[in-house]
C-alpha cells in the first residue's frame, strides 16, 4: 500500500450528523417502547390504538429518515466538492 | 364466487380453473422477462462474464429498480403467507411486531450501509465475508462469516418454496395420495427460475421484482378497502379477533393469542422487532441488494421510500385477523389445519376467481424474486470466500462467475430437496435458527465499519459463543402443544423471568466476549491481521477512483497483494 492515502472527503460540520442521529434515534426507539402504546382505546375506525399507532409510525419514520437523507447527502455532496475542488488544483488536471 | 370448477381425478380440492390460468399465465410472462433480462443494461465489452455482472446486475440500480429490488427482497412471500398467518393463530406478537421490525429496521440501514457501500465500492468486494476478510486480514473470521451466510440463507429459501406450495395447494393442485404429482408443479417453477437466474444474474430478479411488487400492491389495497367494508367495518373484524385470541386453550390452558401485549410480553415484543432489524441486512441477499446500487447514497434514499411496503406489510398481517371474522378454513391436503394457508384460502373465497388469481401469483411470483436473490447471494459467498480464498486464489472474473452460477444451482436445489423429503417444520426450525446466528455476524461486519478496535480472534470467538448459546436456548423451547423442541424464539434470560428473543441474547453475549477478549488480546500484543482499508474508503463515492485503479496509477505497490 504504498500509494498515497487521498482523501474522499473533506472535513465534516458536525450540524447535519447530530441533527439526524437525534432524527433516527427516535426512529428506533420510539416505535420500541411498548408501554407507551398497548391499549385498546382511543379507537381510530374500529382499529385498537395499539393497531394504528404502529401503522402511524411508519410514515412518521419515513418522514424522519428522508430528512435525515437530505441533511446528509447534501453535506456529502459539499465535503465531495471540497476535495475535489483541492485535488484538481493539486494535480493540475 | 369461484369461477369454473373443473373436478380431477380424485381431487382432494376442487381446481380452480380461471384463478390457475391466471397464475400460470403470469407466471409464463414473469419467467420470460427473466431471461429477457440478460439482455438489459448489459456490459458492451464483458458481457455476464464477472460477479460485478452476473452476481450485483454491474453495480448500476438506480433508486427506482432498487426500490422494486429491495422490496421484492426484503418482503417475501413466505413474509406474506407466514406474517397473517402467525396474526391468525396467535395474534400480535408473533405477527404484529413485523410492523415495529420494519419500522426500526430504516434508520439502521440508514446508519450503517453506505459506509459498507463506499468501502466494498473501493476495493470491488461482492460479499459481506470479502469486506470482513480485508478490513482484519482473518480468512478463518471471513469463513465464519460466509459460512453462516450460506446456512442461514438455505432454510430460507427452503421457505419460498413453502410460499409457492401454499398457493398451489389452494388452487386444488396436488393430492394427498400423489406426492410426486404434488411437488411436480412446484419443480417445474424451480427449474424455470433455476434457469434464468443462471443466464441473467441479479438482473432477472430485479426486473420481475417490478411485475410481481406491482401485484402485490393491487391485491393489498384492494382487499384491505373491499373486505373490511364487505364485513361491516374494523369494528366488527377486531372484535372476532379479540374473542378468538382469549378464548383458553385446553391443550395448554393459556389463551389461544395476545390481542394486545400484556407487561409481560413487552420486552418480547421490542426484542423480536429490533433483534430482526439489526439481523436482516446481515444476510447475504439484503448486501446484494446494497452492493448492487449505484452510488453512495442510493441506500440512503430508499430507507426514506421502502416503508411504504411496511405499511403494506401492515396492513397484509390485519388481513389475518379479517380471516379470523371471515371463518377462513385453512384445510391441508392431509386434512389438519395449516395457518399458511390462510390468507390465499382468503383471496379465493371471497373474490371473483380472476382477482384470486393475481393475488395468488403476486405471492407465487413473490416467492420466486427472494429466492433467486438468496441463491445468487449464497454463490456469490461461496466463489468468493470458500473457492478463491481456500481453493483457487488466481480465479479470473469469468472462472469466479462460472462457478458462481453452478453455486447458485446447487444451492437451489439443496433447497427443493430439503422441502419435498423432510417434513415442512424442519424449514421453518431451520430458519428460525439462522435468524439467530445470522445476527451474530453483525459484530464482525459492522464494529468494522467504525473501527478497527476489536481483535480478529476475539470477533471469532464472540461470534462462536453467541452461535452456541442461541443454538442451545433455541433447541431448549418447547412447543407446549407438540412437546417438540425448536418450539419458538423467545426464551427467557439466564438467570431472569424476562422472555426475550434469543438472538439479542447471544448478541449480548456475542458482544461482551468479543469486547473482553479484544482487551486481553491487545494487552498480549496477538498479530492484529493487515487492514488492507483506509479511513477514505469510507466515504467513497462512485466518481472516486477504485482500488484497483489507483494502484494502476501508482505501480510502487506490492504486485499482487490484493486486485
Amino acid at each position: 500500500m504504498s500509494s498515497p492515502d487521498v482523501p474522499t472527503r473533506g472535513p465534516a460540520r458536525p450540524g447535519p450528523y447530530i441533527i439526524s442521529g437525534v432524527l433516527l434515534a427516535i426512529a428506533i426507539v420510539v416505535p420500541l417502547y411498548v408501554p407507551a402504546y398497548s391499549f385498546d382505546q382511543p379507537r381510530l375506525a374500529g382499529m385498537p390504538f395499539f393497531y394504528w399507532y404502529q401503522m402511524m409510525w411508519i410514515p412518521v419514520t419515513a418522514c424522519l429518515v428522508g430528512i435525515s437523507y437530505w441533511l446528509v447527502s447534501k453535506e456529502d455532496r459539499r465535503r465531495h466538492a471540497a476535495v475535489q475542488d483541492r485535488g484538481n488544483g493539486g494535480q493540475e488536471r | 364466487m369461484t369461477g369454473v370448477v373443473v373436478p380431477l381425478a380424485a381431487p382432494d380440492r376442487p381446481i380452480n380453473g380461471v384463478a390457475l390460468t391466471i397464475v400460470i399465465l403470469l407466471f409464463i410472462v414473469v419467467a420470460a422477462l427473466g431471461f429477457l433480462a440478460a439482455r438489459w443494461r448489459r456490459g458492451e465489452e464483458t458481457g455476464l462474464h464477472s460477479l460485478d455482472e452476473w452476481g450485483l446486475g454491474g453495480r448500476g440500480f438506480g433508486t427506482w429498480v432498487t426500490w422494486f429490488l429491495l422490496g421484492g427482497d426484503l418482503y417475501t412471500a413466505y413474509t406474506f403467507v407466514a406474517v397473517p398467518a402467525a396474526m391468525w393463530a396467535t395474534g400480535a406478537v408473533s405477527g404484529f411486531f413485523a410492523v415495529p421490525y420494519t419500522i426500526v429496521l430504516y434508520p439502521i440501514v440508514f446508519l450503517l450501509m453506505s459506509r459498507l457501500w463506499s468501502v466494498s465500492h473501493r476495493h470491488g468486494f461482492v460479499t459481506p465475508a470479502d469486506f470482513v476478510g480485508g478490513r482484519y486480514g482473518s480468512r478463518t473470521l471471513s469463513l465464519a462469516v460466509a459460512v453462516t451466510g450460506i446456512v442461514a440463507t438455505m432454510p430460507y429459501i427452503a421457505l419460498q418454496l413453502v410460499g409457492i406450495k401454499a398457493v398451489l395447494t389452494v388452487l386444488g393442485l396436488g393430492s394427498a395420495e400423489n406426492v410426486l404429482l404434488t411437488d411436480l408443479p412446484l419443480i417445474i417453477a424451480f427449474v424455470v427460475l433455476a434457469a434464468y437466474t443462471y443466464t441473467s444474474g441479479l438482473r432477472a430478479p430485479a426486473l420481475i421484482a417490478v411485475v410481481k411488487d406491482l401485484l402485490i400492491y393491487l391485491a393489498v389495497i384492494v382487499a384491505v378497502i373491499y373486505l373490511p367494508i364487505k364485513f361491516g367495518g374494523w369494528d366488527n373484524i377486531f372484535g372476532a379477533a379479540q374473542t378468538k385470541l382469549g378464548t383458553v386453550n385446553p391443550a395448554t390452558g393459556r389463551p389461544a393469542g395476545v390481542f394486545i401485549p400484556g407487561a409481560a410480553s413487552y420486552s418480547a415484543y421490542w426484542t423480536l422487532a429490533l433483534g430482526s432489524a439489526l439481523a436482516l441486512f446481515m444476510y447475504p441477499h439484503s448486501i446484494t441488494g446494497v452492493l448492487a446500487t449505484k452510488s453512495r447514497n442510493t441506500i440512503r434514499k430508499n430507507a426514506a421510500v421502502l416503508p411504504l411496503y411496511s405499511l403494506m406489510l401492515g396492513f397484509l398481517a390485519l388481513l389475518g385477523y379479517v380471516a379470523i371474522y371471515a371463518g377462513t378454513k385453512p384445510i391441508d391436503l392431509n386434512g389438519a389445519v395449516n395457518p399458511q394457508l390462510v390468507v390465499p384460502q382468503l383471496f379465493l373465497d371471497h373474490f371473483p376467481a380472476w382477482f384470486a388469481g393475481i393475488a395468488l401469483a403476486a405471492i407465487a411470483i413473490g416467492a420466486l424474486v427472494p429466492a433467486a436473490i438468496m441463491s445468487i447471494a449464497a454463490a456469490n459467498l461461496f466463489t468468493r470466500n470458500i473457492y478463491r480464498d481456500f481453493i483457487k486464489p488466481e480465479a479470473t472474473p469469468k472462472e469466479e462467475a462460472n462457478v458462481s452460477k453452478i453455486a447458485s444451482l446447487v444451492v437451489k436445489f439443496g433447497a427443493l430437496i430439503f422441502v419435498i423429503a423432510m417434513d415442512q417444520s424442519a424449514a421453518i426450525n431451520m430458519q428460525l435458527l439462522g435468524g439467530i446466528w445470522i445476527l451474530q455476524t453483525f459484530p464482525a461486519i459492522v464494529a468494522g465499519l467504525y473501527t478497527r478496535w476489536f481483535h480478529r480472534w476475539a470477533l471469532f470467538a464472540g461470534w462462536a459463543a453467541g452461535i452456541l448459546y442461541g443454538t442451545i436456548a433455541a433447541y431448549n423451547v418447547v412447543n407446549p402443544v407438540t412437546k417438540a423442541n425448536f418450539g419458538g424464539s423467545i426464551a427467557a434470560i439466564p438467570g431472569t423471568d424476562v422472555q426475550v428473543y434469543i438472538a439479542v441474547v447471544a448478541f449480548a453475549i456475542n458482544l461482551i466476549v468479543a469486547a473482553v477478549l479484544t482487551a486481553v488480546f491487545r494487552a498480549m500484543k496477538l498479530p492484529e491481521g493487515m487492514d488492507i482499508t483506509r479511513r477514505s474508503d469510507y466515504g467513497a463515492d462512485e466518481n472516486d477512483p477504485k482500488v484497483a485503479e489507483i494502484q494502476r496509477e501508482y505501480p510502487l505497490a506490492e504486485p499482487g497483494s490484493t486486485v
